[in-house]
């Protein structure tokens, strides 16, 4: 496995993470916590957009994420062939 | 009747698994052999999570707390993503047992290792206690045998399947767990949500019109109910904007930084399993954690419904039964003999433990007694799983981080093993004392674990695996700093240890730092690890060229090799 390749595959794996962990942010502390107040003006069913985000819609993101990264990870092992068995 | 019965059933499942799954070598009794499969070890990771307070007191939390139970609802999911994400799939690679293993060999130190022994015997032991109460709690709610009495039985069983299976026993255990405690969950939830709003999915039933004909949402009912009494809006909550962000961040990282859950992505095959495993036990966690700020909010307004405002002896059964338990109390202050529940605390007659809110929920929605039954069975499923998880990282950390690494390294595999035992079970006799004499700080203890973890694990992991430059010097000033400011804030502004006691805590509020609470300084006391440690490791030699070796090989998932003994 050339040196290089290693280095490229950390670096994508590093982007991933920059992208997700940006999602994770926004849809808890963004949309939940410091945006709440202006989500609230609309509402998904009964619920006022923000409050929904802070107490369902961020954990269902989370998951997610999760298996986006899963997925993403999963190509990536194969693409510079560092995944197992 | 029913509840001997359902209860004594699901304890023989335990007993019975602990006996098929009996652990014969170290790798079995730490890892459970490095065989769980992905969706196994999520089962089992989401009911070592989910404790007594997860199911018992959290929907209580969140139904007083309106808006601001977001903090845990997010603080205690979210974690997952940094782990899946930031942790599980690199600590996999590197192979090894427990947290104090990877600090001690990656930070070439056994300085580190004992610091990571420290910290992780004070976070488990603190949460510990507090489970072994809620054991006790569960039993004498529901078995009418004492608290303590309720604390000894709960010790048996988690002493035999635990010494016996060690991990192996605990993880079958901790799936046979989950199912109990979900479908516990679940079963009223799903009752009350179609009585309230005729919707099946606690979920939807959450953000739907209520039932009776009026068509008006719930939540904007709920709202207004709110108001109406004095309290705060339910959707708007009353904490500062920086504070809930800061106790959400505290949650998140200090989840992500706890031993007894890092341990468990150990015990799968395959470095893209571990990072699997975290998704599934996200969802099963999710499924509870969806459901509760349901019931808590269907909870407050059958609460309100019922009781405020209406005469005292025109209250329900459920009222008078949980009232002898002292959980719910009235205080006829103006004699009228009708019940004002208001916030402004000079008026209100009605106080009203958040356990309830859970407790008493099949009965408020009429349900038979096997529900009630699976209702304790549930809780004791939560208090004991995660009590079994936590008890064998303090055994682990004796046995394999203490003896077997540093004080006799010629110890045999056999001796180890017993010593790994002996511990487990010392730790149950210790755990099982506090739960019958708990510190009266049980619940606050268990805040400072998570303040603990994100000040002191958190960094030294994330550091360990993302920044080949950190070294020990580093590492260990930054874990100390973290611990020892985390502390001092807590015993100062907590319990108050420095001007006076436990009542001078309320006056101190206004001297809070950036206006943050006890609950949420773990982020700032992490941020000061993270200071700490990279000026630190500045001015000292950076690591051998063996461990930036390591710190390389972690970061590629070919390779990963049963979890070893070294």
């Amino acid at each position: 496995m050339a040196e290089k390749n290693l280095q490229q595959y950390w670096k994508k794996n590093l982007n991933y993470l920059f992208i997700l962990l940006g999602v994770w942010f926004l849809c808890s502390y963004g949309a939940g916590i410091f945006f709440k107040d202006a989500l609230n003006n609309f509402k998904i069913g009964g619920f006022k957009l923000g409050f929904w985000f802070a107490q369902q819609g961020s954990i269902y993101i989370f998951i997610i994420i999760i298996f986006a990264y899963v997925s993403l990870m999963n190509k990536l092992d194969q693409e510079f062939d560092v995944h197992e068995d | 009747m029913w509840t001997y019965i359902i209860v004594g059933i699901t304890f023989a499942l335990y007993i019975g698994i602990a006996i098929w799954t009996r652990a014969g070598s170290t790798k079995e009794f730490y890892v459970a052999g490095g065989g769980v499969s992905s969706l196994a070890n999520g089962m089992a990771t989401a009911a070592d999570w989910m404790s007594a307070a997860s199911f018992i007191s959290m929907a209580g939390l969140i139904s007083f707390m309106g808006y601001d139970g977001a903090v845990y609802l997010m603080g205690w999911t979210g974690g997952y993503v940094l782990l899946a994400l930031l942790l599980a799939p690199y600590l996999r690679k590197f192979g090894k047992f427990t947290v104090p293993d990877f600090i001690g060999d990656r930070y070439y130190s056994n300085t580190a290792r004992t610091v990571a022994i420290v910290c992780a015997i004070i976070v488990s032991f603190t949460y510990v206690a507090g489970q072994m109460r809620g054991v006790g709690v569960v039993f004498s709610r529901f078995l009418e045998v004492s608290i303590e009495m309720g604390v000894v039985i709960g010790m048996i069983i988690v002493l035999f399947y635990a010494v016996l299976g060690g991990m192996k026993g605990i993880t079958y255990t901790q799936v046979a767990q989950y199912c109990v405690l979900i479908i516990a969950y679940m079963v009223p939830a799903i009752f009350i949500s179609m009585a309230l709003t005729g919707n099946v999915f606690p979920q939807l039933g959450f953000g739907s019109t209520l039932n009776d004909g009026s068509g008006v949402y719930l939540l904007d009912k709920l709202d207004k109910l709110n108001t109406d009494l004095g309290f705060a809006a339910y959707t708007d909550g009353t904490k500062s904007v920086i504070d809930v962000f800061a106790i959400t961040f505290a949650l998140m990282v200090g989840t992500a930084g706890l031993p007894h859950v890092i341990v468990r992505f150990f015990t799968v095959p395959k470095v893209k399993d571990a990072r699997k495993s975290a998704g599934y036990a996200l969802i099963f966690i999710a499924i509870l954690y969806t459901t509760a700020p349901a019931i808590a909010a269907f909870a407050r307004t059958n609460l309100i419904n019922t009781v405020s405002n209406k005469p005292y002896n025109e209250m329900p059964e459920w009222f008078r039964k949980w009232e002898q338990t002292k959980l719910i109390k009235f205080e006829d202050k103006n004699g009228d003999g009708i019940i004002q529940y208001v916030k402004d605390k000079e008026a209100n007659e009605l106080t009203v433990d958040n356990d309830i809110m859970v407790l008493a929920n099949p009965e408020i929605a009429n349900l038979p007694n096997w529900v009630i039954a699976l209702v304790a069975a549930g809780g004791l499923a939560a208090a004991l799983s995660t009590a079994a998880g936590l008890l064998l990282v303090i055994s682990t950390s004796i046995s394999h981080d203490l003896i077997k690494k540093q004080l006799n390294p010629n110890i045999s595999e056999k001796g180890e093993l017993l010593y790994a035992r002996l511990a487990a079970a010392g730790a149950v006799v210790v755990a099982g004392y506090f739960g019958i004499n708990p510190p009266g700080f049980v619940a606050a203890v268990v805040a400072l674990a998570f303040g603990l973890a994100a000040a002191s694990f958190f960094p030294a992991i994330i550091m360990g695996i993302f920044y080949k430059r950190m070294n020990k010097e580093g590492a260990v000033s930054g874990m100390i700093v973290g611990m020892l400011f985390m502390l001092y804030y807590m015993l100062k502004f907590k319990f108050g240890m420095f001007d006076g006691g436990k009542e001078a805590v309320e006056g101190l509020k206004d001297g809070w730092w950036f206006g943050i609470s006890p609950e949420g300084f773990g982020t700032v006391a992490m941020v000061a690890n993270f200071v700490v440690a990279l000026i630190v490791s500045r001015f000292t030699p950076a690591p051998p060229e063996s461990v930036q070796h390591i710190v390389e090989d972690i970061r590629i998932p070919r390779g990963a090799g049963t979890a070893h003994a070294h």
